[in-house]
Formats: structure tokens, sequence, C-alpha cells
């Protein structure tokens, strides 16, 4: 399903040595110390059993108590929250459980990988709504365009892998009323929601009248460093997340329970490390802008997660092109634009969850390589 | 300014261009924070952390851990005999504790003797100190933060989504 060219790139890549990877998408912090030690804890104690079907209770209720103290947002643990494989497991199930064959689903692009071929495999029709006019950002007029009879819902990612760019709550306010007047689903995955940098995340769900039509898909990948545990959660109403536990169920039967022990340590220790994390993200974030604009490399203002998505027109080069020569001449690796969808041929997406020493010397072997 | 403080924490030769670049600040200010934060003594010494387990034997030391019991005097208290104590270079740093005993320090030295002959003959004949226990150091794991071990390569794949 992937543009064949970036398979044979990515294969370039993982076939050569000492390369800076800008091509990541995780963090380079490994999970806090307290997060691994309650796991390494929760083996010695033998706990190597199933869990329920929607995850240890105990996880349930601490993230249905987090949410609460955090935005006022109120989800019962029993049956509003399911605990999932990470958020691609969330994606992947919900779009099962709730796409009927020729439903169509939104997808501001450029978009995460998966989006598009799990809605295919779901028996949907993934619509892109191609944002490049919209400085990359989705406008309620843009989104009101794309819907017609058969369109089930939006799946918005937001601050967005791979642009980085995010919503005041203003703008999600303009676009939440559109959903709701057309009765159109938000699937909305906020896995990179803690890694705001501007201005604070707003949940889709507490936006008014947002939270019956409105499935949060989130995770701990991200914010706690923990993408090799494989867990997230979804919240939503109670028949969405039903019909989502019947395909978890049998599917997955429920996540790993060392994993899920050690995401309860994170809700109760872990935060301090999250705003740790974020502050040094921010800082390699605006050294890395400010180092890709002096180099002509412009890109969308990224105001979470931890990429960016220059245009490379002014290489001269296409974005595939642009990547070949960085990895071929300077050992530098990003991601062409293509992976995220067709008609981002002038983009790379680079990812700055690097030590400094490496963007440093990363940005200084792309400045060379524009000066060839 | 806090901000500042973590990033030279982390790495003390980060330079006030790149610190004005991650901060969306002038260079210029950056400078003149870090030399106000200088003279003010918020930061006192910029220095390596070095793992001297790795040096050749002959540059090599020993550490011991010293706990010291003195008698405090009037008006000053520890202060006074503290300050005669620290100020020996042997001893690289120097704590009041509550507790059994008053003192805690570390002492380095070339070898076991010039430790010894450290707290024989200068340390224990002070008038203040009452007495002292001394503990060499086996193997040091962390210091001020920093873990000795030299670290592993990163693990991640170069390209992920």
């Amino acid at each position: 399903m992937q543009p064949s060219g970036i398979r044979a790139f990515f294969d370039l890549v993982l076939g050569m040595k000492d390369v800076i990877s800008l091509g990541v998408g995780e963090p380079d912090f490994v999970t806090p110390w307290q997060i691994r030690e309650e796991g390494i804890s929760s083996l010695e104690q033998g706990f190597t059993s199933y869990t329920s079907n929607k995850g240890l209770y105990k996880l349930r209720l601490s993230i249905a108590r987090y949410l609460k103290n955090k935005c006022g947002l109120e989800y019962d643990p029993d049956e509003e929250i399911l605990i999932t494989v990470g958020v691609s497991e969330g994606v992947d199930i919900a779009l099962r459980a709730l796409i009927n064959p020729g439903d169509k689903i939104l997808i501001p692009a450029p978009c995460y990988v998966s989006y598009g071929p799990m809605t295919e495999l779901a028996g949907g029709t993934a619509v892109y709504i191609d944002m490049k006019q919209t400085g990359f950002k989705l406008t309620p007029k843009l989104l009101e365009k794309h819907i017609d009879k058969k369109t089930k819902a939006l799946l918005l990612n937001y601050p967005s892998n791979p642009l980085g760019v995010s919503y005041k709550k203003k703008e999600l306010e303009e676009i939440n009323k559109v959903l709701l007047k057309h009765k159109i689903l938000c699937i909305s995955d906020e896995v990179y929601g803690d890694l705001t940098y501007d201005f604070n995340h707003t949940h889709f769900a507490t936006l008014p009248q947002a939270k019956n039509n409105t499935l949060y898909l989130d995770g701990f990948s991200k914010s706690y460093a923990m993408t090799g545990w494989r867990v997230g959660y979804a919240c939503g109403p109670k028949e969405i997340i039903a019909a989502m536990t019947k395909i978890h169920q049998y599917s997955i039967m429920c996540v790993n329970i060392t994993a899920q022990m050690a995401a309860c340590e994170a809700l109760h220790s872990g935060r301090k490390s999250v705003e740790e994390m974020k502050r040094e993200y921010r800082r390699r974030r605006d050294f890395m802008v400010d180092g890709l604009n002096s180099l002509g490399l412009t890109c969308a203002k990224p105001e979470g997660a931890f990429y960016v998505f220059p245009c490379v027109k002014k290489s001269g080069m296409k974005a595939m092109e642009f990547a070949q020569g960085l990895l071929k001449e300077q050992k530098v690796a990003v991601v062409p634009g293509a992976a995220f969808g067709s008609g981002f041929d002038d983009y790379v997406r680079m990812c700055y969850a690097l030590n400094f020493d490496s963007l440093k010397e990363a940005l200084r072997r792309i400045a060379l390589f524009l000066k060839k | 300014m806090e901000e500042i403080l973590e990033i030279l924490e982390k790495d003390a030769r980060t330079s006030p261009e790149d610190i004005a670049k991650m901060l969306k600040k002038k260079p210029q200010d950056v400078r003149l924070a870090i030399k106000k934060l200088e003279k003010e003594g918020v930061i006192l010494k910029y220095k390596a952390v070095i793992n001297k387990r790795l040096l050749k034997s002959e540059e090599s030391s020993v550490s011991a851990i010293i706990e010291v019991n003195i008698t405090p005097q009037k008006d000053v208290g520890f202060d006074k005999i503290a300050e005669r104590i620290y100020s020996f270079p042997e001893v690289t740093s120097c704590y009041l504790l509550s507790g059994t005993y008053d003192l805690l320090l570390v002492v380095e030295g070339k070898n076991i003797h010039t430790v010894s002959s450290f707290v024989a003959e200068k340390l224990s004949c002070l008038e203040n100190v009452r007495g002292t226990a001394t503990h060499f150091m086996l193997k040091k794991y962390k210091e001020d933060g920093v873990i000795l071990k030299h670290k592993e390569e990163n693990k991640r794949i170069a390209i992920s989504y």
C-alpha cells in the first residue's frame, strides 16, 4: 500500500552505518526509571497472567481520575475506557467497529501512515483532505467541502505526525460545530497532546457537546517515552467502546500485563519526567526551526509533537531526490513527504527527538548538502 | 533564567548562541544572563565529570567517606571548624548532617596511606574534632547525577513512523 520508492529508500537507510537519523518516530529518551522499575517488580511479584479484556481495572480507573483532574473530562472506567496496544490498535479497531461498507472517513493530509490503509482494510473509503492551501491546518470550510452523505467520521490527529501542527481551543470549536451539524463522529488521536509547547492542549471531547460525539484515543508511547511497551487507551461513548471491545477481545485478548502495570506507575509518578522531556523537546524544536529557516527550508509552525515538515523546493529537488542525496552524501536520514500522502513531494519529515550535538551536526550537514 | 541553568547543568559547554536559539532569545541577552548568574554566585564553576577508573594506574586515586564528630564553638557553631576542615585540598566535599555524627567528608588521596595520614595527622588532631570514622570507597556507581558508565548506543531503529 505504500509507494514502493519509499520502501526501497528505507532499506537503504537501514543498511547504512553511522547515519544521523531524523527519520525516527519516537523519543530518544528511555522510559523513566520509576516506570521501568515498576515493570520489573511486577514480574518479580509474579504478575504474568491475562488481565480483563478491557485492561486492568486499576489502569482504567487511573486514566479516568487523571482525565478528570486534568480537564474535567469524565469517563466511566467500566464501560467507557478500553486499554489498547498503543494508539495504533485503537485506530484499527475503532475503524473496524464503526465502518459499514462504503462509509467514508475524512483524513486531513499529510497524515500518519496507517490511517488510510486501516480505513481501507476495514472496508471504508479514505477521503484525504489536502491541507497545503490552508497552511497545513484543517479549517471548517475545507472540512465542510469534503463532507457528503457517506461520511462517517473525521480522523483528526493533533499535534500532528508528520506536521507538528496543533490547534487552539477556538479552532477546534469551529471544527466541532461542523461535525455536530453534519452528525459526523470525531476520532481524535491525541497521542502527542502532552507534547504541546506554545499553548495548552485542548482535548476534543471537552468542547461543547463533543463528548458523546468523540472517540478519544491516547497512549503512553510519546509523552512517557514508552513506545516499545505498546499501551494506549480509547475513551468514548459506551456503545462504541463495547463494539471495539468485541473486536479487541478476539484479536488481542488483552494488553500485556507488565506494560499495563508500568503504565499505572507512569500516571502515578511520571508527570515530572513528562514535563522535563517536554521542555527539552521545546528547546530542540526552537533550535531546529531556527536552523532550518536560516537554510531556507521553511516549515509550518510546529506547535507540538517532535516533527517538522519543511518544504525542500528551494533545493531544486523533489523530496525523494533530496532524501536520497542527503543520505548518500551526508549520511543524514529524513522521511520523504510521500510517505504521508500523495501530493507532498516537496516536503520531508524531520524528527528532532535527538540530542543537541546530533541535531547541530545534522543541520551542519544539511547546510553542506544544500551548498552543493 | 532557570531554563538557562537547566541547559548548562546538562551540558556546560552549550554556547550562548545555541542557548539563544533554543530559548528564542538574543545571544547577547543570554550572555548577560549567564554573566549575572556567575556574578551572583549561582553558577560557581564549570567542570568535567571524569570517570577516574578509566585512568592509567599512576594517576589513580582513592576516596574515603569520613564521619566526623566535632564540638561546636560558641557563637559560630560548626561553621568555623568546618571551614578549617574543608579548606584542606584533600577534602572534596563537606556536609553538616543531623544524626549521630556532625560532618560528612569526602576525602581523596593518591593511595590508602595518604588518606590515612591525612586523617591521623591532620584531621584527628584538630582541637574540636572528637572522633572520626573512615570508610574507604570501593566503587563509584553514580556521582552528582551522572552514572559512571559508558552509555550504550542508542537502540532505536533508524526509520519509524
